[in-house]
């Protein structure tokens, strides 16, 4: 329990720097670019922009989860 | 980092951070976390009608991920989770017309009263959950003296509570339709009994705010006998349908900067999966136990609000 309680804790630890390497990527290159974009729905179409943030927040959440799970395995198979 | 939407000026790391610790603990304990993201982002100066909003995008993307890893490992009762979605709407409902009425009363009334209502259900419902799994965790330890003396093999992963009498005897309520949750194991319940757990909870929910996870959550571990897995899963798999229409409406109203919730949800999506997979090594009664200090944290941030006359949500 202990063994694979430690590999677990491994995993998520080398994870975490891949992961904060990628997300670091994302936040300066992909949401920086929406920020003024989503500045000018937000003031002048409210409707669409209530739909877009919607789908925006659902859409990084399913594509992060499946990130963040494709890293743990690609991790756990490689350290055994 | 600039967000234009809110007039702010906050670094993407902290929200990060934040993201993530909130995103550990919804993950594992299937609550939402407003009482902490909140105040984080009103503490770097968003204002607090843009707080509310976006702390609720934020809460659909981080369920989303938390609801759907527990929805792999078998945790979330789909059927139950439709029924407590329609209880839940309609008691949200109910709680934001009471806060209506309050405002009608005066601001600094209304604050007090949600306040101090906040801060009894916390305190409340943390002593609660605290001594019933201390509880549950002593009757275990007995039954693994008396099963090692008996020279039998205790089942120690299975997931008891010391108030399973209460849960039995709500099973035996029999108003029509009586239903079947297969994924909770629960043989046959009234659909009245859930629809009504899940209106208090969306009572709560409209009246102070947030998923209101901290009421229902433990709402269907004691008095519906849901294992605590599948609450919690269950939990977060409503979270994400009532968040959505929140989101939807508050983004309506302005209420909403998408880019804070997006880059504080980067963070919260590797922390709720850290948080969801937690949930293999540790069972029912500690996970429970550890769920004790959150609504206190929860209520001492109620008090200093109160204490120092600012606002919160």
């Amino acid at each position: 329990m202990k063994s694979k309680l430690s590999l677990a804790a491994r995993s998520f630890l080398i994870e975490l720097l891949v992961y904060s390497v990628l997300v670091g990527v994302y936040v300066l290159f992909v949401i920086g670019l929406l920020n003024t974009w989503l500045h000018g729905l937000y003031d002048h179409h409210k409707v669409f922009y209530a739909t877009i943030a919607l789908l925006l927040i659902i859409v990084q959440g399913v594509v992060l989860e499946t990130v963040t799970t494709l890293l743990l395995k690609l991790i756990r198979s490689r350290s055994g | 980092m600039d967000f234009l939407i809110s007039h702010t000026h906050i670094s993407p790391f902290y929200l990060i951070i934040t993201g993530f610790i909130i995103g550990v603990l919804g993950g594992f304990f299937g609550v939402g976390g407003s009482f902490l993201a909140g105040p984080a982002l009103f503490g770097v100066g968003v204002p607090m009608n843009i707080v509310v909003g976006t702390d609720l995008a934020h809460i659909v993307g981080k369920s989303i991920v938390a609801a759907k890893k527990h929805r792999a490992l078998g945790n979330v009762d789909l059927k139950l989770g439709f029924i407590m979605v329609i209880g839940t709407i309609a008691g949200v409902e109910v709680g934001a017309q009471i806060i209506e009425h309050l405002k009608g009363l005066g601001r600094e009334s209304a604050d007090k009263v949600i306040g101090v209502t906040f801060v009894i259900v916390l305190i409340s419902i943390s002593g609660f959950v605290g001594w019933e799994s201390w509880q549950t965790l002593k009757m275990q330890r007995s039954q693994k003296r008396r099963a090692k003396t008996a020279s039998k093999k205790p089942k120690t992963k299975k997931d008891e509570s010391a108030f399973a009498h209460i849960a039995r005897r709500i099973h035996k309520i029999n108003i029509p339709p009586m239903i079947k949750l297969k994924a909770s194991g629960i043989q046959q319940i009234s659909v009245w009994v859930i629809l009504m757990v899940a209106f208090i909870g969306g009572v709560f929910s409209g009246f102070l705010g947030g998923g209101a996870g901290y009421i229902r959550m433990p709402a269907m571990v004691y008095l519906l006998g849901v294992p605590t897995h599948v609450a919690v899963g269950t939990d977060l798999f409503e979270v994400v349908i009532s968040a959505s229409y929140g989101t939807f409406t508050h983004a309506l109203k302005g209420n909403v900067d998408i880019m804070i919730a997006l880059v504080m949800h980067t963070g919260a999506a590797i922390g709720a999966q850290i948080g969801a997979t937690a949930t293999e090594y540790f069972h029912g009664p500690k996970i429970r136990l550890a769920f004790v200090p959150l609504p206190l944290i929860g209520a001492a941030i109620v008090i200093y609000g109160l204490l120092s006359g600012k606002s919160f949500k």
